[in-house]
């Protein structure tokens, strides 16, 4: 009964912040709204018990994702209601394709004859699925692992390599020149004449 | 525990026979770190160990294991059989020309990022484990990985305006493929309940009109037509081939073609050999509209990079044509095309390369005029590479399209052959084109002094390779048909 209404709840609440996301008027707001609805949409994986995807859904969308994109709103001054405009005009072409794709969905699910689906096996029910997924990620799934952390590793050389500049021109501390620097390379003791003063020259 | 027991499977035994591949992934990994912690100075450096790392990796791989009987390891995730191993062997030749067409460019071009090789180097090991895919999951990462640092690549030089456009379009149309193609696996995985090519083919074959995995073949086969640029989707070939860096377009015409054009042999000889008639229909289109659209499109053309590009379209189709068949023979004669063509156009760019006119690079057909006299050597070399692209007979390339007919003819595939060979008198027109403007036209200035040895090494071996491949074809068209008769045991 309470799994029933817990399923309702966060349904409803995630349906009704991911249609605030697109309608909201300021941006900032859109973003929060979408973090709200990742938050329910992990509720959702909890009640299924998948809880690694809840707990990944929350780490990897809300905590970067949606904050990599809150950023953005904030710091870059786009003017969304000038994207806005205009847009109007391609609804009849929108709602012609959507449509489009619909009634080919409806007659491809009419048409298809139920495949066989074979029962989860009990195995699946007994382990807590984090330890199922560990149990096979170094060991059946260890190739596919590996190559993966190998395009991670791409796409932050990429990153790097494509966006970062060395500037001269900025005054920052070098602790290893700091550190190689001799008294003698900057300081002298001169011997001062009475009424000579130093020659600065 | 199970899972104890499974972590002591992954021995030796296991990962033995991916040591070509470990090999080099693992210096890419030591070489990030000097490159990291040294900086600019280890350029040099760098660029010498990734190529000291591909000749010994491929030593391992030519004199290490030699069994042609497929081995599956990792899980079942890769399978190393004399295809994947003469694949790898083709493919590290590849790299081998590629990085040395670069060797002199960093330094002309002041390009001192020790990336550049890394990611030579990183997206190597993503083609090496193309060709040994053995599941549809080792597919997908084994290809982005090659892709992703083939992005980075071709917008390596961000202050031009036209290589971070071929980066981003590359980018933007490559991850729309990646779509196509997980669009097409997930189908598959749906209706077979395996990502095992070994396992989905037998499911296929006891299954009667499988319609929704044959959606998704078709889906897949876009994905990977797209990686080889053939006709429907290959509209970013000529725009990334003109904006990315020289050198770094060599390499995306010299190797990753031939890295997915594995993948799409491995999946058509494995997974999807029961559903061949409906992937022969998709191939006759693509292969068609290839061969047609690379030599109509390609005579317009005035910036030579681009014309490659429209080449290469061409070749890719021509190279479809020989899997048609279905048949060992068919295989055979694409994996020695696919030799035969990498030859060619490595030893094109590297004429391409070694032509400056006061220190600027010259892209343009109009610029060669003049370059018989002034340096005959690269003119007579061009002359014979393009030769060999046409396929005029005594040279390599006319043997390596021969073959290639002669399977398509061999299955029956007549009309397909005849516009391929229509096709080809086609676009003989804009290689002699080129040849004609080398040798015939006025001079316009000077072309600068080409003093790199190891494009002149590039250009020489190549040229010998296309004349001594016509006197002694026979070890590698064995080596081929070997490599493909290990696909159909």
């Amino acid at each position: 009964m309470i799994g029933v209404i817990a399923f309702y709840l966060f349904s409803f609440v995630l349906l009704l912040s991911a249609f605030f996301v697109i309608t909201s008027r300021n941006p900032v707001y859109s973003v929060l709204f979408l973090i709200l609805a990742f938050f329910n949409a992990a509720g959702l994986f909890v009640l299924l018990g998948a809880e690694f995807i809840a707990m990944i859904l929350v780490i990897v969308y809300v905590g970067a994702v949606a904050v990599l994109f809150l950023f953005v709103v904030m710091m870059l001054d786009v003017n969304f209601s000038d994207l806005r405009k205009g847009a109007m005009q391609y609804v009849p072409f929108g709602l012609l394709m959507g449509g489009g794709l619909l009634a080919e969905l409806v007659l491809l699910y009419r048409a298809w004859p139920v495949p066989h689906v074979p029962e989860p096996a009990d195995v699946a029910m007994a382990v807590d699925n984090t330890r199922a997924l560990g149990a096979v990620l170094y060991t059946d799934y260890v190739f596919p692992f590996q190559v993966s952390g190998l395009i991670l590793l791409v796409a932050m050389i990429g990153a790097i390599v494509l966006t970062l500049r060395v500037r001269s021109s900025v005054l920052r501390q070098k602790v290893g020149d700091q550190v190689a620097r001799k008294s003698g390379d900057v300081m002298k003791i001169e011997k001062v004449l009475k009424g000579a003063g130093v020659d600065h020259a | 525990m199970e899972w104890v027991n499974k972590m002591t499977a992954l021995n030796w035994v296991t990962i033995s026979p991916l040591m070509p591949e470990i090999f080099t992934a693992v210096a890419g990994l030591l070489l990030l770190l000097v490159g990291a912690l040294r900086g600019k100075s280890s350029v040099p450096f760098i660029l010498s160990a990734v190529l000291v790392t591909f000749f010994v990796a491929s030593c391992f791989l030519f004199f290490g294991y030699s069994d042609v009987r497929p081995l599956d390891t990792m899980g079942g995730m890769v399978v190393v059989d004399g295809f994947s191993k003469w694949m790898r062997l083709i493919i590290f030749d590849g790299l081998i020309v590629s990085t040395l067409l670069l060797v002199t460019w960093l330094k002309d071009s002041q390009m001192y990022k020790f990336e550049i090789p890394i990611l030579y180097l990183l997206s190597g090991v993503g083609m090496l484990f193309m060709v040994s895919a053995n599941n549809f999951l080792a597919l997908y990462v084994s290809l982005e990985l090659s892709s992703l640092s083939l992005y980075v690549l071709a917008a390596i030089n961000r202050d031009r305006l036209d290589s971070t456009e071929a980066g981003l379009k590359y980018f933007i149309l490559g991850a729309l493929s990646s779509g196509l193609l997980l669009f097409g696996i997930s189908l598959i995985y749906g209706f077979t309940g395996s990502l095992s090519f070994a396992e989905v083919g037998g499911i296929l074959s006891q299954m009667e009109m499988p319609a929704g995995a044959m959606v998704g073949m078709a889906f897949v086969l876009a994905g990977l037509i797209f990686k080889i640029s053939g006709v429907p989707f290959h509209m970013w070939t000529p725009d990334v081939y003109q904006g990315a860096p020289t050198p770094v377009t060599a390499l995306f015409a010299i190797v990753p073609k031939v890295a997915a054009f594995g993948l799409i042999i491995r999946l058509l000889t494995g997974p999807f050999l029961s559903l061949h008639e409906q992937a022969a229909q998709i191939l006759i289109f693509v292969s068609v509209a290839s061969m047609v659209v690379g030599a109509y499109a390609g005579l317009a053309q005035e910036n030579f990079k681009r014309l490659m590009a429209y080449s290469s379209i061409s070749n890719m189709g021509y190279a479809l044509l020989g899997l048609l068949s279905g048949q060992p023979e068919g295989v055979a004669a694409v994996i020695l095309y696919l030799m035969v063509y990498m030859v060619m156009v490595a030893g094109v760019f590297a004429v391409l390369m070694g032509l400056k006119r006061q220190g600027h690079a010259i892209e343009n057909i109009s610029d060669f005029a003049g370059l018989g006299k002034s340096s005959p050597l690269m003119a007579y070399s061009l002359v014979a590479l393009l030769f060999s692209m046409s396929g005029i007979p005594p040279l390599a390339g006319f043997f390596a399209k021969l073959f290639i007919f002669q399977a398509a003819v061999a299955g029956g595939f007549f009309t397909v052959a005849v516009i391929g060979v229509l096709a080809s008198v086609v676009a003989s027109y804009y290689y002699l084109r080129v040849i004609k403007v080398m040798l015939f036209d006025e001079p316009i200035g000077e072309f600068d002094h080409d003093c790199s040895y190891s494009r002149k090494v590039v250009m020489v071996g190549a040229v010998a390779f296309i004349i001594i491949f016509t006197f002694v074809p026979n070890y590698l068209l064995d080596q081929a048909q070997l490599a493909a008769s290990s696909l159909f045991q």
